[in-house]
């Protein structure tokens, strides 16, 4: 029998026939208020009926406020958005954490807390970071809006197959240094579209080192190196995160499924079409100085030279990225001041990550000139964030203590960056105008953010004291 | 969704690489919830001043360049956000293609669902075109049968997924396709490991 790749056992258990492209059952399709009012009106015009309701999970995340909810939702827009996926969801029996479920947050980071998300399946969501849920060894990527039509109406989807990548990382991160950085680096090698038509997993010693929130953040950028999925072999420490949780298998399912999920992991002879390897042993805290996430240079490094580059493109990239960030090559990374500080998003806003920035920012004090935020994943991140501690130790050192959603990730609530202002962002993507038109994204790990809010600068966080 | 055939007519050159969905329409115009209106705000942020003055001289507003149903871009074109907006705002514009070396995976597959047919050629062939398109009346001829891109001094050759082309050219609707193997879905389903999730309402 020829051997396979993670990626491939889930892909041929999910396959309906023998097609091309393939046709793929979806286990879990999750939605949210930007992609999917056109794709309900779709199905409506066709007179189609959502066809697995019960294996569809809906949220608000991309548009809602983060403060001052019980005014409801003040962008007129907004909240007609919201309002057609809540009618949307009532009609078709959808379930929905609404903006006032404790269970609301950011769809990537609900999915996984409940247990919904789990080795083994399919999982499809209209937005780019659905690569999130492959931490678990899951195959989830993005779609867009005509494709969440397609699963609404006949829980499948029509795939190309694609292409294998293994991303093999050896050694240990180095104190200091965060999947964040780890993620970052991978991205900078491999460049934004290294992983275009791939599918990539990651693996190695210091992958498997990783707690499930860091992996969770090293698949949800897969995205930003191009790929459209990432998946990580589940082992004990996801058994270990799942177990318990509300949607996990309980009894006599938790044991056909732990049972199941032993065979999710790459054979030994198994090819992929491509290998990437890398030691995390000399990986250092990150930051991005452009308007990609592969722009990234280490914390000791210097703002490059757009001559650095031998590529054409890149170079011409490197010019309108500085002009954009209004950075001069050779300034040191800690010298660059900041404004704002975002600490939030689908890659960065779980319970390690508040941890690890409360620990950097203990009994110290927001800069004077920096205006920092803490937008939890989830309402379930920032309850239990509370039940720790943590919001005390943010808001005692300055930082605004939100509700959980997108928020400046990507700026379409109130949340907006303001022009010409810089942001340190455990977000994951640096666009021109991505955090507000005009503003300028940094991204960073949680504690480097953390240290940068307090310095109002970047600094490197493994000389924090 | 219209079917694609055979495309005539002029081109906007982009001559950039890794145009991002987040610049080929900003978050702030995702607040809609319809399907169509979108072409106003393509590259709303480089096409218009902060005042939302269009500036005169970025291309897709130049007067010369109006009716130019052809986007000639850098590689990686439609990177980041799976947004169907991005590929909704081009082909609102008027594009019915869009020319570039390679794309984002997502976006191809939002553009082949929409009717904006995605051409790819090696990156040498795509720069003689950015050059060829500095003259705002030279036109393209794209030819979806016989996979050709024809312009002044350029006679190309481009692979496209058989899939996605069979699927332009008819225009049929891909889930009236997928409903035909309802006997296959409903066996699938049979077989689901029983731990898998459900979502009770």
């Amino acid at each position: 029998m020829r051997t396979r790749t993670l990626f491939d056992k889930i892909w041929d258990s999910h396959q309906i026939a023998e097609t091309d492209p393939a046709l793929l059952y979806v286990d879990l399709h999750l939605v949210h208020e930007v992609t999917s009012a056109q794709a309900f009106s779709g199905l409506e015009l066709a007179n189609r009926q959502v066809r697995r309701p019960d294996l569809t999970m809906a949220t608000v995340d991309h548009g809602v406020p983060t403060t001052g909810r019980s005014l409801g939702i003040r962008d007129p827009l907004s909240k007609r958005q919201v309002d057609a996926l809540r009618s949307n969801c009532e009609r078709h029996g959808i379930q929905l954490y609404d903006i006032d479920d404790p269970r609301q947050g950011i769809v990537h980071v609900v999915s996984p807390e409940q247990g919904m998300t789990q080795p083994g399946m399919v999982i499809v969501c209209g937005d780019s970071h659905t690569s999130t849920h492959g931490a678990f060894g899951a195959l989830a990527f993005g779609i867009g809006t005509s494709e969440v039509e397609h699963v609404l109406a006949t829980q499948t989807i029509s795939q190309k197959k694609p292409k294998t990548m293994a991303v093999e990382v050896g050694g240990h991160l180095p104190n200091g240094v965060t999947a964040k950085d780890l993620i970052l680096g991978i991205i900078s090698r491999i460049g934004v579209s290294g992983g275009q038509g791939h599918v990539i997993e990651y693996r190695g010693e210091a992958i498997r080192d990783l707690s499930m929130e860091e992996r969770m953040t090293i698949c949800n950028m897969s995205i930003e190196g191009g790929a459209r999925a990432g998946m990580i072999a589940p082992d004990e420490t996801t058994f270990a995160y799942l177990e318990g949780r509300p949607m996990a298998p309980k009894g006599a399912a938790w044991d056909r499924a732990m049972a199941d999920w032993a065979e999710l992991r790459s054979d030994l002879e198994a090819t992929f079409d491509s290998i990437y390897s890398l030691s995390a042993n000399e990986l250092e805290p990150h930051v991005t100085w452009g308007v990609n996430p592969a722009q990234t240079t280490s914390i000791t490094g210097t703002v490059p030279e757009p001559d650095a580059y031998s590529d054409l493109a890149q170079r011409e990239a490197a010019v309108r990225a500085l002009a954009y960030m209004a950075l001069t090559p050779g300034t040191p990374i800690v010298d660059i001041p900041i404004d704002h500080v975002f600490l939030g998003s689908c890659t960065n806003a779980r319970l390690e990550d508040l941890r690890a920035a409360a620990v950097v920012i203990a009994g110290k004090k927001v800069n004077h000139r920096v205006s920092a935020i803490v937008v939890p994943g989830s309402m379930q991140v920032k309850q239990h964030a509370e039940t720790e501690g943590l919001d005390k130790i943010f808001t005692d050192a300055g930082f605004e203590w939100r509700d959980a959603g997108c928020s400046s990730c990507l700026a379409m609530n109130p949340d907006v960056i303001p022009a010409g202002a810089r942001c340190a962002s455990t977000s994951n993507r640096n666009y021109e105008g991505r955090q507000g038109r005009d503003a300028r994204t940094h991204l960073v790990s949680p504690a480097m953010a953390a240290a940068a809010a307090i310095a109002g600068h970047f600094v490197d966080v493994r000389e924090w004291s | 969704m219209k079917p694609v055939e055979r495309i005539v007519g002029t081109m906007a050159p982009l001559p950039r690489a890794d145009v991002d969905t987040d610049q080929i329409i900003p978050q702030q115009f995702l607040k809609r919830i319809e399907r169509t209106g979108y072409g106003q705000f393509l590259f709303h942020s480089w096409a218009h001043d902060h005042e939302g003055t269009p500036l005169p001289e970025f291309i897709i507003n130049r007067p010369e360049r109006q009716g130019a149903s052809v986007l000639v871009a850098g590689r990686n074109f439609g990177c980041g956000s799976s947004r169907e907006h991005a590929v909704w705002a081009i082909h609102d514009r008027g594009f019915e293609a869009v020319i570039a070396p390679s794309f984002a995976d997502i976006f191809r597959n939002n553009a082949v669902n929409v009717g904006l047919l995605p051409v790819e050629l090696p990156e040498p062939i795509v720069n003689e075109l950015l050059t060829v398109a500095e003259d705002p009346t030279a036109e393209v001829a794209i030819d979806l049968v016989g996979q050709t891109v024809v312009a002044p001094g350029v006679d190309a050759v481009f692979t496209i997924d058989p899939d996605a082309r069979r699927r332009l050219l008819s225009g049929l609707d891909p889930i009236a396709a997928t409903l035909e193997l309802e006997d296959q879905i409903l066996a699938h389903e049979q077989t689901r490991h029983d731990w898998m999730p459900v979502i009770s309402s």
